[in-house]
């Protein structure tokens, strides 16, 4: 009995180790059936209707939950195409390019839905698309604007935080400028298509892109995003005084911002142009082939003397503040220490800075000021440089002294060793 | 009689004078080929000396403190008189004194001084290395700018590296977890106080030694001169050698003007704790070799740290280093030639690495 009774338990606890690896093996085979019955054709269909598993998977909406159905309906647990792709099951098949926007609102116009995604995502995209440009020719009935998904992306979407979105600040340009910048495709709408070329030439371009810095505007920054449209000639200060607020203040009090009104010349896109924008010199107060004044103004007139005072008042500072940047260089590679006369340098750059930045009032009174105050930081340092070379000099005259007192004392004692030795 | 007679006459009545300065005069330098090697010792002397007269005269300006140490060392270099001198030459004299130190210790070792009955003299030499070494790390701090300061983070994190006392032992002497005020009160305490104290006692030692024991001739000269003492040749210390040995202080004292006048020495930034340590930051100079060993040694050798491995292996080399005289045979026919070859590969090893750590990037 004993050793049936061992049999039977032998027999039982085989039975439910089987039946344990049966649950597994079901469940290892469950786990990798997908719910989402769509991806499992479109991830096999060529490249219109192809949508694979591995780019659904690197959407933020397939991170957050959302599936195929969100958007195109349908009925994605069933296996059977007639059923999940049934109208019956509110699939919407390919969204109509009108529609777009729409659909995409529908979840991201509702404060409530998006909050428990994201709470601080804004929700008024389709209210500022509405204004837009691209919004307004699309409900004209022009469907080659760009609506939602041709700046996106879609079935690929990222957050524009990500590098690798097409609406990440440093990759923003490249998206607008896929329409903008063909010519083809531009046709008939009497716009330049060379914004992005230009752009790429820019000051700001190299911030961006090359420096990396974030803060850089790029053509979101300046015609506004969802809502994008030209800043028009008369707000063109308003969107560069966003970041160039002093520059913007100065502006405001000259008198160049009523004589641009008047003429319906476009703020600060009259001397610095707008998507080329090169790095600022003095060399645009001169008379060379970079200056601006000229442009406008006749030479011998007042102020054709003014620009010339500002452009020699700079160029004054500029090469005072070199002059002493070299003293001390060679007073510091000498091993002086004048490092507060360098900081003293960093203070009268600032000074040069603000003088340009005050150029925008175009007044000359305040201009002076500001260059006068860092002539006379600049005239410290130097001052400082020249002092510490002559301390130089010295150093090395007391040198060459001690040198010939010691050489005197070892000749001495060298004579003294020899007269006790012999 | 001349006013000096008559002073050295009262002063012989009091002091016994004569009587002290006696066994210097019987006292005797032996004269070969190599003879000016015997140099090196005083010359580090004598820098020990300008060392302990500078520092004192920079301890009337410094100020030890994470808000006044910087500025401190800048007015001495700015403001006060021959101040930039003082500091200037405080610095180099540091630097020449480890120098000849490492050339004195070689020295003796080509030349196998530390022999019986000379085993004191090693050690108390080697320990007195080590104090000197402990001048330039704890001095280093002082000035409280950037490099010293990551410098000295990452000398004192090499320490935390020995087992079982590395960490305490680091805890003690940053005067907490980190590098901070309270490393550079400390650092100035080892370095005016602790460091002084024990290496002038040592000195005494040192140098009582060598007067004890007298100067060791190298031992083939030594077997030369046993089996021929005619072919002896000496030279009185007082005043024939001590009057040559004031000639090499005079040109230390010319080269160590010349680099303080042409090259004075660099005050550098302000430490800020909370930015990130410069790329590339060294050690100085005379711990490259040791910091360029460990950054070479792999993170994990079998199943023990790499830096842990190296920290134990320093240690085991510097207590081998010490006994050095103990390996050696005390008669001078039987001279141990493999510590000769240990000195050979010792000294190419630390100039070498010291080379490569200073080009490594």
């Amino acid at each position: 009995m004993a050793i049936l009774r061992n049999k039977h338990r032998r027999f039982s606890a085989a039975r439910y180790v089987g039946l344990a690896g049966i649950v597994v093996l079901a469940a290892c085979l469950g786990y990798g059936q997908t719910t989402n019955s769509c991806l499992d054709c479109h991830s096999a269909l060529p490249d219109l209707l192809g949508v694979s598993q591995e780019k659904f998977s690197q959407d933020i909406h397939a991170q957050k939950g959302l599936t195929c159905a969100s958007c195109h309906g349908g009925d994605p647990t069933s296996d059977d195409p007639d059923k999940a792709m049934s109208r019956k099951a509110g699939w919407k098949g390919k969204i109509d390019r009108k529609q777009i926007p729409q659909l995409c609102g529908s979840c991201h116009s509702d404060p409530t839905y998006i909050r428990q995604f994201n709470p601080s995502l804004r929700t008024d995209q389709l209210d500022q698309y509405h204004t837009s440009v691209h919004g307004k020719r699309l409900a004209a009935g022009d469907t080659k604007v760009a609506v939602c998904t041709d700046c996106h992306s879609v079935h690929d979407l990222r957050a524009p935080s990500d590098p690798r979105s097409t609406v990440n600040p440093v990759n923003v340009a490249n998206t607008c400028s896929r329409c903008h910048s063909d010519a083809d495709y531009m046709k008939g709408y009497s716009i330049p298509t060379d914004q992005f070329a230009k752009y790429s030439t820019s000051v700001h371009h190299e911030a961006l892109a090359v420096r990396g810095d974030l803060s850089a505007p790029t053509c979101t920054t300046c015609h506004g995003n969802h809502g994008a449209a030209p800043p028009g000639v008369d707000k063109v200060q308003n969107v560069c005084s966003n970041c160039h607020a002093f520059q913007a203040q100065m502006y405001e009090k000259s008198s160049h911002k009523k004589a641009f009104e008047s003429a319906s010349l476009p703020g600060c896109v009259v001397c610095h142009s707008n998507h080329g924008i090169s790095h600022p010199t003095d060399a645009k107060l001169g008379t060379g082939p970079d200056a601006v004044c000229m442009q406008c103004h006749s030479p011998g007139d007042a102020c054709d003397q003014a620009r010339a005072g500002f452009q020699s008042g700079l160029s004054r500072l500029d090469e005072a503040i070199k002059s002493a940047d070299q003293v001390l260089g060679v007073a510091e590679s000498s091993g002086m220490e004048v490092s507060e006369a360098r900081l003293g340098q960093d203070q009268a750059r600032d000074s040069l800075t603000k003088a340009r930045v005050t150029i925008h009032s175009f007044r000359k009174d305040l201009v002076d000021q500001d260059i006068q105050a860092g002539l006379k930081i600049t005239a410290k340092n130097l001052e400082a440089g020249k002092k510490a070379m002559v301390e130089r000099n010295h150093r090395r005259v007391g040198l060459g002294m001690s040198l010939i007192a010691i050489g005197i004392v070892l000749a001495g004692l060298w004579l003294y060793i020899k007269k006790t030795e012999s | 009689m001349s006013p000096l007679r008559n002073v050295r006459g009262w002063l012989d009545e009091r002091l016994g004078w004569e009587g002290l300065i006696a066994p210097l005069r019987k006292k005797t330098v032996p004269l070969h080929g190599l003879s000016y090697w015997y140099f090196l010792g005083g010359i580090t002397l004598f820098l020990f000396v300008i060392q302990v007269l500078t520092g004192i005269l920079l301890l009337l300006y410094y100020r030890p403190g994470a808000n006044e140490a910087f500025e401190s060392v800048q007015y001495i270099m700015t403001q006060v008189q021959f101040g930039w001198l003082i500091r200037s030459i405080h610095s180099w004299s540091a630097n020449l004194m480890i120098f000849t130190a490492f050339a004195h210790m070689f020295s003796v070792l080509f030349l196998k001084a530390y022999r019986k009955p000379r085993e004191l003299t090693w050690v108390s030499g080697v320990i007195l290395l080590f104090l000197v070494m402990g001048f330039g790390f704890s001095g280093y701090l002082l000035p409280w700018n950037t490099l010293a300061f990551f410098a000295t983070k990452v000398g004192t994190e090499i320490t935390g590296q020995v087992p079982v006392i590395g960490k305490p032992l680091m805890i003690f002497l940053r005067g907490g977890e980190d590098v901070t005020a309270a490393t550079l009160s400390r650092f100035f305490g080892f370095h005016v106080a602790v460091l002084p104290g024990l290496t002038t006692l040592l000195i005494l030692l040192h140098v009582l030694l060598v007067q004890r024991l007298g100067i060791s001739i190298p031992p083939k000269l030594e077997v030369q001169w046993t089996a021929n003492p005619s072919e002896k040749r000496e030279m009185k210390f007082f005043p024939n050698f001590l009057l040559r040995e004031l000639m090499a202080w005079y040109v230390a004292l010319g080269v160590l003007g010349a680099l303080a006048a042409l090259f004075p020495w660099n005050l550098g930034v302000k430490a800020d704790p909370f930015v990130s340590a410069p790329a590339g930051i060294k050690p100085e100079w005379y711990f490259l070799f040791m910091f360029q060993t460990l950054k070479l040694i792999p993170p994990k050798v079998w199943f023990i740290d790499g830096e842990v491995l190296g920290v134990l292996v320093f240690g085991l080399v510097g207590l081998l280093w010490l006994l050095l005289p103990f390996f050696e045979s005390d008669h001078p026919s039987r001279t141990k030639r493999w510590i000769t070859g240990v000195a050979v590969f010792a000294l190419a090893y630390v100039a070498g690495m010291s080379v490569y750590g200073y080009l490594a990037k």
